[in-house]
């Protein structure tokens, strides 16, 4: 039981919230960006001891999540010409209310799993349920390639906050999960949403229905 | 120890260096080739330490992967296939430098060095890993790497073809070590390669048969076991000349490698396991040996003649280990020697058959045996090279596969003389189904080196054929002289097996060397006869120089005996050569299918004949077989819907169903 984690966790919580309700791209970014910010935090205070090398992870994720993608988001709305709408296939109220419903499920969920003794109570697990449901939520009911690349986003936050609970046992996989979002920062700006672009004038995924064999 | 890493890892950074020269073909030769160059160099000198050590030298580092270590251990069995990887690999990187060089205007060469490296690095890694999941990652990369080596050419259909068939049979076979090794896991509580020969002697006999079996149809998959071996003919034609030289010379052996290691785990080998390893040797030589003889194309004849001698291997290595569970040393220690030499000996005449077919290739831009022939004028040093790697596989006697082949010989004969009962029949009959085995492939090689060398230039792109450069021919010379040294002191080198052989089968070396040293195995007079042939061969062909020179020839066409002016319809085609053969002797279903279009009536119109090589295996057995099932799955088309949405809401429906399963075993068992 870490009370500061847990609170930065509701704030990460929250964040899902705006991030399916907000009918502006340049909102939702936003939100995302602040998520990972808060991210980065919670690396240095779920570590008991905090080194050096806690402090340059935590740096890094914040620099990565917090500022470099965000920006090369935004480069990327100004550079593909696009309406700065969400553009959702269900409305932004049915998009809150199933996330509404996801984190009910996912804090019932949590309840009944198999966890370490030390976890019980905390919040991670059902944050971390309720962000991967939230990007899930964004990758499925959004069309725009930009807001796929949010939802990835927000999945792999969700992923990020349950390495969490090995932060201390398997540092290894935290320090791989920063390398997942280089891997995001590069592969889904520079491929897909240049190639959409590219290939069909236009950055709609529905589009790609057209590679279907 | 620190030599061999620092190998590897000239290897996979030169690899990486020439990544960033894509542009620049030269350099990235230079970088790929010579960095693998000096890896296999500096790897041969702990390798050939290794292979005489009897303790173990090992390495063990901490590993942040779940369940995996960093574990490698050079020992005499990984010393015994570390160095014809790293000789093959050391030439086949000089060669293939300049075979490459050719196709710089139309293609960027830099990720083919990124993978050869690669792969060589790999292979090495995959015979010292002592880790399951160290051992299967360098499996994996090594299988990856082969498949972006062969499909070089991936703007043609057959190449893309070719490469998806070896991709699938090598994770078909994958999919059966993991099996086993999840079995070897679960016995052993540890993914190490030290726990698991701990418990071998707790492990039930059931058990211990089902490893095996695992093991057999996992790493016979690389091997080529048939009818396992699909992949090969596709696979090997398909490749660049010196990447089928690596993988028919010895990534082949490594599924080899797998069987042996898999037997150390498993200690005292089960009463079955040899006569089936000979069952399995007999088929691979008998198929593929029969499907060489006919083909067109050399190099898929090349590559089903390692399916036959990947057979031999087995055979060897079957009467080998027969010979220790029956209690008759002396069978099992000259089958074994036989076994291991001719591996070895494999790999030096196959890397010498591939290359000299790729330099035929790349002199005449075919390797069709319709457009071949009359190449022994025009490319003199290829045609004597594959002359001699020929003649050593159709084990000819002053060569090297001679003598293992006479070692597999002596290991039988001496079994049936042994041997008692109904194996002791056995036995002798599989004696005459190695000559079978052995004349066809005196057949096939006559006919390669006939069609391709000999004659009249059937094309006139055979007529044209240049003969390749210094960078080429150099390393056919190297494996030719090294064909030709290894048949002149067999009893040397099969000595060095000693260790090996005490490791792996817990026969002492002494035992070893006093057994093939005794009258009953003359390998050091075999190995002087073949001295004498050659010192025989060398002096007639001094005295016939000197004669030659005192009575020179005046050329003449008056009695031309009808070779005035030779075409090449008077000589044999390759399909004519093998046709009595094929239609008497082999049954329908191996015969190349033909199809015939008879000119009919009074005023005949064209007739038609096309004539098609498919593996009766494979359009026999596995075509139809993926067909059925790719119809059944077609029913299922209409999940892909081709948008992104839809399928992320399968992963959605996926997790959630997890989730609530987990949730509801929680509820139901408390």
């Amino acid at each position: 039981m870490n009370p500061l984690l847990d609170l930065i966790l509701v704030a990460v919580l929250l964040l899902n919230f705006v991030a399916l309700g907000a009918s502006q791209l340049r909102t939702v970014i936003h939100a995302v960006a602040l998520q990972g910010v808060l991210l980065g935090a919670t690396i240095v205070v779920a570590h008991s001891t905090v080194t050096v090398w806690v402090i340059v992870m935590a740096g890094a994720v914040i620099a990565l999540k917090g500022v470099v993608i965000p920006r090369m988001l935004f480069h990327a709305i100004r550079e593909v010409v696009i309406r700065r709408e969400v553009d959702p296939i269900i409305g932004c109220i049915a998009s809150l209310l199933l996330g509404g419903v996801g984190t009910a499920l996912a804090v019932l969920f949590s309840k009944t799993l198999p966890i370490a003794h030390e976890h019980i109570g905390s919040l991670v697990v059902p944050a971390a349920l309720s962000t991967v449901l939230t990007g899930f939520l964004i990758l499925t009911t959004r069309v725009k390639a930009i807001s796929q690349v949010v939802g990835y986003l927000v999945l792999e936050n969700g992923i990020f906050i349950f390495g969490l609970l090995l932060v201390e046992a398997m540092p290894f996989l935290v320090e791989i999960g920063v390398l997942l979002d280089l891997f995001v920062a590069i592969f889904v700006m520079g491929i897909i949403i240049y190639q959409i672009s590219q290939e069909f004038s236009t950055v709609s995924t529905r589009k790609l229905s057209a590679l279907k064999e | 120890m620190t030599l061999f890493l620092v190998a590897i890892a000239i290897l996979v950074f030169s690899g990486l260096a020439a990544i960033f020269f894509a542009n620049r073909s030269r350099i990235a030769t230079a970088l790929g080739a010579g960095g693998a160059l000096v890896g296999c160099v500096l790897g041969l000198e702990p390798s050939f330490r290794g292979l005489f050590r009897a303790s173990a030298e090992s390495l063990q580092l901490p590993w942040h992967v779940p369940g995996g270590a960093f574990h490698v251990q050079l020992d005499a069995l990984s010393a015994f296939f570390l160095i014809p990887i790293f000789v093959l690999a050391a030439l086949a990187a000089v060669y293939g430098g300049e075979y490459l060089l050719a196709y710089r205007d139309t293609k960027t060469l830099a990720p083919q060095w990124f993978f050869f490296n690669l792969f060589v690095a790999s292979m090495a890694l995959v015979v010292v890993a002592r880790n399951v999941v160290l051992f299967l990652v360098s499996w994996e990369v090594m299988s990856v790497s082969a498949f972006f080596l062969v499909t070089f050419e991936h703007e043609k259909r057959d190449v893309r073809v070719a490469g998806w068939i070896y991709l699938v049979a090598t994770h078909l076979g994958a999919a059966f070590l993991l099996a086993m090794f999840l079995l070897l896991g679960r016995q052993a509580h540890s993914l190490d390669f030290d726990d698991f020969a701990a418990v071998a002697s707790h492990l039930t006999p059931a058990s211990a048969g089902l490893i095996f079996v695992l093991a057999l149809f996992g790493f016979g998959a690389k091997a080529g076991f048939v009818p396992l071996h699909v992949w090969l003919p596709e696979a090997h034609p398909a490749a660049p000349s010196h990447v089928s030289a690596l993988m028919s010379g010895v990534m082949i052996k490594i599924g080899i490698y797998g069987v042996l290691r898999t037997m150390m785990f498993l200690g005292k080998p089960a009463a079955w396991w040899g006569p089936v390893l000979v069952i399995i040797g007999l088929t691979g030589g008998v198929l593929g040996v029969s499907l060489a003889v006919f083909q067109r194309d050399l190099k898929r004849a090349l590559a089903y003649s390692s399916i036959e001698n990947v057979g031999l291997i087995m055979l060897a290595l079957g009467v080998g280990v027969w010979g220790i569970t029956s209690g008759h040393p002396t069978v099992a220690i000259l089958g074994l020697a036989g076994g291991l030499l001719h591996i070895w000996n494999h790999s030096l005449m196959k890397g010498l058959m591939f290359l000299s077919a790729g330099s035929v290739l790349h002199g005449t831009g075919t390797k069709d045996l319709e457009r071949l022939g009359g190449l022994m004028k025009r490319m003199p040093r290829t045609g004597v090279a594959m002359t001699l790697g020929a003649l050593a596989i159709a084990a000819v006697p002053p060569l090297n596969g001679f003598v293992s082949e006479w070692l597999i010989y002596m290991a039988m004969l001496r079994g049936g003389l042994e041997f008692t009962g109904v194996s002791r029949t056995a036995l002798l009959l599989a004696v005459g189904v190695l000559a079978l085995i052995g004349g066809l492939a005196s057949i096939c090689f006559v006919r390669l080196i006939g069609i391709v060398l000999l004659g009249e230039s059937r094309s006139s792109e055979a007529r044209h054929a240049h003969e390749s450069s210094g960078w080429m021919t150099a390393p056919l010379g190297v494996l030719a002289v090294f064909c030709v040294v290894a048949g002149m002191f067999p009893r040397a080198l099969v000595s060095i097996f000693s260790q090996t052989v005490e490791q792996v089968f817990g026969i002492s070396a002494g035992d070893f060397t006093a057994t093939l040293n005794s009258p009953q195995s003359p390998l050091a007079i075999l190995g002087m006869l073949n001295v004498i042939v050659w010192s025989a061969l060398i002096l007639g062909a001094l005295i016939l120089l000197v004669l030659h020179k005192n009575s020179r020839a005046v050329a003449d066409a008056t009695w031309g005996c009808g070779y005035v002016a030779p075409t090449t319809r008077m000589q044999y085609t390759g399909q004519s050569f093998a046709e009595l053969m094929v239609t008497r002797l082999f049954p329908k279903s191996l015969r190349p299918k033909t199809s015939i279009v008879a000119p009919q009536g009074l005023f005949p119109s064209d007739g038609k004949l096309a004539t098609e090589y498919p593996d009766p295996l494979s359009c026999g057995v596995y075509q139809p077989f993926f067909e059925r099932w790719a119809e059944r799955f077609a029913q299922l088309r209409w999940v892909q819907q081709g948008k992104l949405h839809y399928y992320l809401l399968y992963f959605v429906v996926v997790l959630v169903v997890a989730l609530a399963w987990v949730v509801f075993r929680g509820w139901v068992m408390p």
